[in-house]
Order: C-alpha cells, then structure tokens, then sequence
C-alpha cells in the first residue's frame, strides 16, 4: 500500500471521527424531546390536513391531544368516530361519541325556480360575484353557482349540477367545513347526518320579506311561521323572516315540509310519502 | 404637454355627447332617495312615512365625520322608506318620495344671477358644504368639507381642480365647464378661501379646446386661478395621477395628497359648492351624461338625484333593441347595471348603453408573461402577480406587494391580450387586505 494511501485514509478517518463526536454532543445538548405519543396519534389520525377539526393540521391535532390528555371537543370529521375511538384506546382515554355531520346547500335557487335575469361576465368566481350584484337571479342571499365551494373541497365531495346550477355535496362528504369559508354567502351548513342518512332542513337563507322574496325565487322561504306552529318540538326557529330547523331538536317526523307553501323544506333519503288523501276544505269556485 | 409619466393607455375617446347642451329631465313620477350615496357611514332619515317634504329639505342627517347629509330632491309626500334596490345591485335602506308639484324650501336661491362676493368666512364655508350635502362628484363620493378642511400640521399649497374627464364617452364635466364655468369659478374661489391656498390649477385634456380656450377667457377676473392643458391619456383623472401630471409631486404609498400641499376636487364639486355657499341650495341635483353608440340622441341631462335611470335613457330616445349592457358611469370604471330602474345617486356621472357587440369580454386565456399590465400600472404596480397572488388567497403577499395601492382604474384590464380579469381579482385582494389590515388595528 503506497503512502498517500494510508495519509488519506488515517487523515480523513480521524477527522470524520472528531466531526461524529461533535455532533453527537452537540445533538445531545440540544436534544428536543418529544412526547412519543404524538407520533403515534399522529400515524391514527387520516393526514388530510383539512383543518375540519379547528387545528392547523393532523399534527397540530395530535399534539393538542397529547398535551391535554383528554378527547374533550376534539374530532376528526374525516376521520368519525372509529379515529378517535382508536386514539382513546392507544392513550388510555375516554373516547366521546360524536355525532356525524355533512355539509348541506341551503339554497334550491335554481336555474327554473329563479331565473336569470341578467348575464354575468367578470371573473367567474362566487367570491367577486357576491362584491357586485345580487345574483343573476336577483336573490342576494342565495347560491351565486360559480363553484367556489367546490373548488375548496380538497375530497371532490360536491360537484355543480348542470341542470340546476347548484352545488351538489355527494356522500362522501366528511364535514371538513372548507366549502362552508368558501362561499361568500353562508349557504353550506355542516348539520347531523341523521338516522339512516335522513336530514330535513329549510333549504333557503334569503332574509327579505316574503313578497320581495318569492318575487326572485319560487321556493323562498316566505316566513309565514307555518312551520314552526306545525312542529310538536319546538326545533323551528323563525327570525329575519327565515324559519331555521335546529337538527338537535329535530325528529325527523316529517310533519313540516308537508305544510310549507313554498316547499322551501327540503328532506332527503326518506322513503317515498304515501300518497296523501284528497284535502277536504279545498277552495270554492268563483 | 404636460402629463403623468408612469403608465397609462388611451382607449378610444368616444365622446359622442359633447356637444350636447345640458337639458333639465322633467320630473319623474316618484323619486328614491338612496341614504348612503357617500363614501362613509349611511346618512339617518329625519322624515317619516306620509311627511310631506319640499325641494331642498333636509330628509337624512349624516351624523358621523365621514357622512353627507341628503336632502329631497323634488317637492311632495314621503311615500315609504325601505330597502330598495341600488347601484350596487342590492337592497340598500333608502327614502321613496311621490312627487307633486315642485316646491322649493325658503332661502334657496333659484335665480340664475351670478353672485360673485363670498361673504362667509373660511370655518362658515365648509360648514355649509357640510350642511348642504356636497359630495366629490367625480364618482368616488367623498364628503367634500372633510376635503376642505387641512389637518393640523399640515398646510395646502394647490388647490388641484380636476376637470380632465378622462373616462371615454362621459362628458356631463365638459359641459359643465362650458355653460357653467363662471360659477364654477366662483366655486373654486370659494374652495381657495376655505382652504386657505392663493393658487389653483384646472386641469383639462386637450381633447376638450374649446373648454379650455372659454375658461383662459374668463380667468382674468380670477386671479390666482390657472388652466393647464393635458395630454390625453387614460387615468389622467386619477387624484395622483393628476397631482403628479400638474405639479410634478408624487404622493406617497397610503398617503393622501395633501401630504405634497395638494388638494384636488372635481369641477362638478366646484359648481356644487357654489350653489351652496352663494345660492344655499343643497346638491338634488346633477349633469348625468346619456350616452352610446346605439342611442339615438347621446345627451346630457340636469337631473334630480333619486329619479330612476330608466327615465334617462327614455328621454335620451329610449333603450336600442340590441343593447348589451347598461353601465352607470364610464367604459372603465363603470358598473353594468342588473335593474335600470335604479336611482341616479351624488355619484352617477354617466349612463352608458353598450351594444351587444361591444360587450363580451374576451375568452380568458392564460397569461403569456407579456408585461403590458406592469408596463402600463399608473401606480407601477404589478397587476399580473397581484391577480395571481389574490385568486390563491396570499393576502399577506399582497399587501407587501402594494394591492391597497390600486386605483382600480382597469387599464390592466384594458391592455390584457389573453383578457384575464385581472382587475376583478384585484378588486377582491384589495377587499380582503384591507379586511386583514383593519383587523390588525383593532
């Protein structure tokens, strides 16, 4: 083996040595240490990082978790209930149960029931659309169908319907609320599941009086309270001319969209009604 | 010729109005008064339901320091006050007025003698502006005693009267310098006294020469008192642009103009502060200019604030069949309305009817990484990286990148060859920045 052979490999093979232990006392010294338990909370939850749960990201959630030691308010949307079933059972907590939500479309301002009256050209955007004007239907509370919100959706959870122009939330929804910051109008709501899938809800937000309302759209609701007085459980609320369903009272007995005038409650995955018999007191020819 | 040197484009000027002699609009029907027709807080009725008011009265007070006061408009019965659709294509509180005959609140002035000896002193001065309602009447609505007053510390050099009218097709200010222009004069020594400034400068493009040539005649008699022509060029009418065009001063990012001694109004306002101070009569009234291709007479009309704008393009020879758009101010920055039968406010300067075939925007392309829209930034902004930055929500970048800046004149809008809409992703930037910034003061 020649010399510089033997120079190199001593000279190098020292300094690599001197460099290794350096750095381990330096990693020693400024050693962050980490609850382990973060890790493996963090590997549970789905790494969606949709922020449904009111955390940054997964990790944040983990970490919230962690330095708590409690599952008090936290969920994942995406995740349910198994996730966080699972955690509890990994760090030895009580897991509660949480209902499952989904987002819902509180407008039906479709293309036929309020028709465009004018045509819209700037950027094709519900957030620029809103800074404008009312809405090619003339509403200013309702759906603008420019698709904001499902250009958020990170789970191609919503589509638009060509025929209506409303956004659709398909069932693979998991509640993660981005499309609810999307739209400018406050349209989406994240509600209960509901048994079986069923949800009722009143499918308008508009907040003018009724004439004015029904003026741009067919299926407004009108707040003649109707259906608060029909509800045996106090779960409708009517304020600013808008009846609310509060889905914690909320039965789904299916009394109310029955009695709405303009059909502006909505229910969804029931069966079918049986047909309903001739009402008597239909009214008199003039 | 003088002009501003950072930017600009010059669209086609279109000014098939202007030779059209102001005509006063009969009296509509019923008349809505809209409350926040201002920049600033919405003024507060002081009429109710079935009051019956006269031309020229008081009806809502503007009660915070940024805030105008609205008088009626015409004589007769207050018929309701509710939301009504506005401008802006929503329901806005506003006061619905049935006309009946045209009666006039005492101690208005409605002689058309020229009172040219200002009796009040510099305080009385903006006090009646206030009192009587004036706005800036270039568009932006901005109360105009706040713009008379100068803040402690601070002392104003020019006064900068802006009569360049740099939007294409609106003419109502051209015809105000021409068939006005003696009270408007009057009206900026009135200004000058207010502000305490011994010399004012009107800016006027070259395109109007017979403005200018009408005003040098009469400025002997005023004294202190400047015509400058302009090269055309599109925002000259922007208030920085102008200053710097005039005076060759820049005024700072976020500052207002008096920070360079500088302050600027409109000749509409000119005329409007006249009236007030020498005639006591409050602002019901505007020049609108009517106008399109398709119209069959492109007009200029006196109007009363809160007639309906369908009134307007009736007397101007009624809608054209193949009407596209109906936009409430210029080609640039003008609005296209969803309702003609909204009301004309303090701030409409001109209605325009396009045809449908001058309408569609361009199919949106993507961006070829031209450089127009930079190269053509009256603000020397990048409106390009600006659009881009505010369609993905990079508020903090855009303010770092001056978005508050923007005038929103839409010359990038203009100039664009793949026809982004820049400007409307601008528009919502600046909106939400602004958000971001007051949220941080709070």
């Amino acid at each position: 083996m020649n010399e510089i052979t033997l120079i190199s490999v001593i000279s190098l093979g020292s300094l690599g040595t001197i460099a290794a232990i350096v750095l381990y006392m330096v990693a020693q010294k400024f050693k962050v240490i980490e609850d382990p338990r973060i890790d493996i909370v963090a590997d549970k939850l789905p790494g969606a990082n949709c922020g449904g749960c009111g955390y940054a990201g997964c990790r944040a959630l983990a970490e919230e978790i962690v330095r708590k030691e409690s599952l008090d308010g936290m969920n994942c949307p995406p995740g349910g209930n198994e996730v966080i079933a699972e955690i509890a059972s990994v760090l030895g907590l009580e897991a509660t149960e949480q209902d499952p939500t989904i987002a819902v479309v509180r407008c039906s301002g479709s293309r036929e029931n309020a028709p465009p009256k004018v045509k819209y050209e700037g950027d094709m955007t519900c957030a620029f659309a809103h800074s404008l004007f009312a809405g090619e239907g003339g509403c200013p509370n309702g759906c603008l169908g420019y698709g904001d919100c499902v250009v958020s959706c990170d789970f191609d959870a919503m589509y638009m319907e060509e025929e209506t122009g409303l956004p659709v939330v398909k069932d693979n929804c998991v509640s993660c609320g981005a499309c609810v910051k999307a739209c400018p109008r406050r349209i989406i709501e994240i509600r209960k599941r509901g048994k079986k899938d069923r949800r009722i809800f009143v499918s308008c937000i508009n907040v003018e009086k009724g004439g004015v309302a029904r003026k741009n759209c067919k299926v407004a609701c009108i707040g003649c309270g109707k259906c608060v007085k029909e509800c045996k459980f106090d779960a409708i609320v009517m304020e600013n001319n808008i009846a609310y369903i509060d889905y914690n009272k909320c039965t789904l007995c299916r009394k109310c969209p029955p009695v709405c005038p303009t059909n502006a409650i909505h229910e969804l995955n029931f069966p079918p009604r049986k047909p309903r018999p001739e009402t008597k007191n239909e009214p008199a020819k003039a | 010729m003088k002009t501003f040197k950072l930017g600009g484009v010059h669209p086609p000027e279109n000014k098939l109005s202007q030779s059209a002699t102001i005509e006063v609009l009969p009296l509509p029907e019923t008349v809505t008064i809209p409350l926040s027709q201002h920049l600033g807080v919405p003024a507060n009725p002081v009429v109710k339901k079935g009051d019956s008011v006269k031309a020229g009265q008081l009806i809502a007070k503007g009660e915070a320091f940024i805030s105008a006061n609205i008088h009626s408009s015409v004589s007769g019965t207050v018929q309701k006050i509710d939301d009504v659709t506005d401008t802006s294509g929503y329901r806005k509180k506003a006061i619905v007025i049935k006309v009946e005959g045209d009666e006039w609140e005492e101690g208005i002035d409605l002689s058309k003698d020229l009172i040219k000896d200002i009796t009040l002193s510099p305080k009385e001065i903006v006090s009646r502006v206030n009192e009587k309602g004036i706005v800036g009447m270039g568009g932006a609505t901005f109360p105009s005693h706040v713009k008379l007053m100068v803040p402690q510390g601070k002392t104003a050099e020019f006064l900068i009267i802006n009569g360049v009218e740099c939007e294409p097709y609106l003419t109502s200010d051209h015809r105000l310098m021409l068939e006005k222009a003696e009270e408007m004069l009057v009206g900026i020594q009135i200004q000058m006294r207010a502000l305490n400034v011994e010399k004012a400068i009107i800016g006027i493009e070259n395109n109007k020469p017979d403005a200018i040539e009408h005003l040098r005649k009469l400025l002997t008699e005023y004294p202190g008192i400047s015509v400058e022509p302009l090269k055309v060029k599109y925002p000259q009418g922007g208030e920085k642009q102008l200053i710097k065009a005039l005076v060759n001063r820049e005024v700072p990012s976020g500052r207002l103009p008096i920070e360079v001694g500088c302050v600027v109004h409109n000749v509409g306002t000119s005329f409007a502060v006249y009236e007030a101070v020498q005639k006591n009569k409050p602002l019901v009234d505007r020049v609108v200019t009517v106008t399109g291709k398709g119209l069959k007479e492109p007009s200029n009309f006196l109007v009363r604030i809160g007639t309906p704008i369908a009134n307007l393009v009736e007397a101007a020879g009624g809608m054209p069949e193949n009407t596209g758009k109906v936009v409430n101010g210029g080609p640039m920055m003008g609005k296209s309305l969803s309702d003609i039968n909204v009301p004309v406010t303090k701030g409409t300067s001109g209605i325009l009817l396009f045809l449908q075939a001058e309408t569609s925007r361009k199919p949106v392309h993507n961006c070829i990484r031209c450089g127009r829209c930079a190269s053509i930034c009256p603000m020397g902004l990048e409106p390009y990286l600006l659009a881009v930055l505010s369609s993905h929500n990079r508020f903090e970048d855009c303010e770092e990148e001056k978005i508050m800046d923007c005038i929103e004149c839409g010359s990038c809008l203009y100039i664009c060859p793949s026809g982004r809409p820049l400007l409307d992703q601008i528009r919502i930037g600046k909106n939400e920045t602004g958000k971001l910034i007051r949220s941080r003061h709070k």
